[in-house]
């Protein structure tokens, strides 16, 4: 439940008089908190000062408390007007003057009350109910003729994220990236977290989930062992990766290669550049990866670790892909969609070791999702953070060093 | 030459009961409240100097003896008051009437935007102050001073005896400040000690306060209040005033004094 606010006014000689300080120190005497949006001071002694303040309090009843309290010494609730909302004019077409969405909490104001946007994600429209009673973010391909859509400004308002309790490295709430800093702690936090899902995924809270998407350096710089076993203990239940990742994971058990290279040997074998090849079409011959793992072909390794535990992956191509591997969705926009329906419960992300499918998932995500950008190129973790997913905590690391500390932290002994 | 108006307490009685003085039970006697009222008159006609503009005391709106309600002058601009309270309401169309056929600039506030005029705004040259809580509201002060260009402070006033600004605050005019600091939130203490030196503020004690000391009409060096105030008086002769103490105690059973009885026209 997002803090309840709303915006006063208050104007008039409030500086000298005192007034603002009365009013701000109302709300803090009375548990809120406040934002001063925009103070203009008066140039001389004749001419008013004006404030915009942004009152929040824990619940509605204490909001509205507070807004009594201050209303007395002038401070006016701004004039809200509900959200206006416009006919989508085709399938596929918002109209012209939509609201496009940014991935933090929104609220848009229906008949008098505000009420929250379902399944926030950044770059989006948001789509009213035809009862007027819930409004749902949505992506510009999915409008269908004629749905309401909020368009303009008014009527819609954007909470900023509250702190977390849990005092972490996400709790800093900064977009911070480095290749200085330790990583050591970072991966604590990670781990507790994930140790805390998993804990309430065992009391039957099914609900919560760690979604990890991947790139193939996880299996290149010898990774695998540790997200196997991360997903065979539980602590991993959505998986978004590509046909890559997936293909030098059943190569490392078929051929003990990942893209040619021996990984034992760590060097280049004959021909092994087929291998990858040869794993894609052994599976396309047995007709699906879950085929694969369950009749024994792919025993081990990520993908049947997935299979086992009923970790939910989605499996999105490319057009550089070979192939692809069966599963592999080749259409961009159905594979966006699939992603965006995995993460409803998503509570913590880890973004390890791919650009395409880190940016991709920072897009989906909502601001209040905790995530973890790993990756060696400091690049990645910049891009997503500059894509205003400040939540994104960066780590400028190997992808294996990564997953094999995270999984010794949680237990993992090799 | 200074200018009040007032109005004679012909229909003057407790008809209602709007703050903690008036008791319908405590009936103002109508000969001893006029008595007091042309004892009042005199003094300020004859011992201060005043100019005084008498309006004409209508049927039903017993209050209207206190014209410092009838609105905020400025020059030539008049602010008629908007009442908070429905009984007096009713005297807001005879104020606005007399400032217009006197030929002021008259400004209408919007309805429900309460300002009950003199008794809540008064000023040195300055700076003006402005009571609120009780009974005008802090925002009409914003428009206000938008109207009068003129720097308008809110004070907020936290005791129901002491309702408009004029009954606990007094400005005088060598600048000093007649005032009852209890009467005021801590926000506005602290204001009114930051804008008027301490050598200009002359606190008035508790049961002179109760007795309206502060209600007090001061022209040049004349300041007339109510009787039984000792030690204010005494305050004010040593800063050079000449207090003209009267008994006003039939205007008491309705919360008002000397002060409350005029409004300075200029």
């Amino acid at each position: 439940m997002h803090a309840a606010q709303e915006t006063v006014l208050l104007q008039g000689h409030i500086i000298d008089s005192l007034i603002l300080a009365k009013v701000l120190d109302t709300i803090l005497m009375m548990g809120g908190t406040f934002d001063l949006q925009e103070v203009r001071i008066g140039g001389t002694r004749e001419e008013p000062s004006r404030a915009r303040i942004v009152v929040r309090a824990a619940s509605p009843e204490l909001l509205k408390e507070i807004l009594e309290a201050i209303q007395p010494h002038g401070a006016s609730v701004e004039r809200e007007s509900d959200c206006t909302s416009q006919p989508a004019p085709a399938d596929g077409v918002f109209p012209d003057a939509f609201y496009a969405t940014t991935h933090l909490p929104t609220q848009i104001r229906l008949r008098g009350r505000w009420i929250d946007v379902d399944a926030i994600e950044m770059d989006l429209g948001i789509r009213v109910d035809r009862g007027l009673t819930a409004a749902k973010a949505i992506p510009m391909g999915e409008v269908k003729q004629g749905d309401a859509i909020v368009a303009g400004r008014d009527g819609i308002r954007v909470l900023p994220l509250e702190r977390p309790r849990d005092r972490d490295v996400f709790s800093f709430m900064e977009a911070h990236v480095s290749a200085e800093r330790p990583h050591g702690y970072v991966i604590a936090d990670v781990a507790r977290r994930m140790q805390t899902i998993r804990e309430q995924r065992e009391r039957g809270k099914s609900d919560v989930k760690v979604l990890l998407a991947g790139g193939p350096a996880i299996i290149h710089a010898g990774g695998r062992e540790a997200l196997t076993w991360l997903i065979d203990s539980g602590y991993i239940h959505v998986l978004f990766c590509g046909n890559a990742l997936a293909a030098h994971d059943m190569e490392a058990h078929l051929f003990g290669t990942s893209l040619g290279y021996a990984l034992s040997a760590g060097r280049a074998v004959p021909r092994g550049h087929e291998h990858h090849l040869r794993t894609i079409n052994r599976i396309r011959a047995i007709g699906s990866i879950e085929k694969a793992v369950r009749t024994g072909v792919v025993p081990e390794g990520i993908m049947a670790a997935c299979v086992r535990r009923g970790v939910e992956v989605v499996l999105a191509g490319t057009i550089r892909d070979d192939g692809p591997l069966p599963g592999v969705i080749t259409d961009s926009v159905a594979a966006q969609a699939a992603m965006r329906r995995a993460l409803p419960g998503v509570s913590l992300a880890l973004l390890v070791a791919s650009t395409l499918h880190a940016v991709a998932t920072g897009n989906l995500l909502p601001a209040t999702v905790p995530t973890v950008c790993v990756d060696v190129n400091p690049a990645v973790p910049t891009k997503l953070a500059d894509r205003g997913s400040f939540q994104a905590v960066g780590l400028v690391m190997d992808a294996a060093s990564f997953l094999r500390e995270l999984a010794r932290e949680l237990g993992w002994k090799a | 030459m200074s200018r009040l108006l007032v109005c004679p307490p012909d229909y003057f009685r407790i008809e209602y009961e709007i703050n903690p003085w008036m008791r319908m039970s405590n009936q103002a006697d109508p000969v001893r409240a006029s008595a007091q009222w042309h004892d009042l008159m005199t003094v300020l006609e004859d011992r201060v100097g005043a100019l005084l503009e008498r309006m004409q005391p209508m049927p039903g709106v017993p209050d209207m003896v206190f014209t410092a309600n009838a609105g905020v002058v400025d020059g030539r601009r008049a602010v008629p008051s908007r009442f908070r309270h429905p009984e007096r309401q009713r005297e807001e169309r005879y104020f606005e009437a007399w400032f217009r056929e006197h030929g002021y600039q008259v400004t209408l506030l919007e309805e429900n935007l309460y300002f009950e005029g003199a008794g809540d705004l008064l000023g040195f040259p300055d700076a003006w102050f402005g009571g609120y809580r009780q009974r005008s509201d802090i925002r009409a002060y914003g428009r206000l001073s938008e109207i009068l260009q003129r720097e308008i402070i809110p004070v907020e006033l936290v005791d129901s005896h002491f309702y408009h600004l004029d009954t606990c605050f007094c400005p005088l005019s060598g600048g000093e400040l007649l005032y009852y600091p209890a009467a005021f939130d801590p926000y506005a203490q602290t204001v009114i000690v930051n804008r008027i030196s301490e050598d200009r503020r002359l606190v008035v004690p508790q049961p002179e306060a109760l007795r309206f000391a502060c209600n007090a009409v001061c022209v040049g060096k004349h300041v007339v209040l109510p009787t039984g105030c000792p030690e204010t008086v005494a305050m004010l002769e040593a800063r050079g005033y000449k207090p003209q103490p009267l008994p006003l105690d039939e205007f008491m059973k309705a919360g008002g004094s000397a002060k409350c009885l005029t409004l300075a026209l200029d």
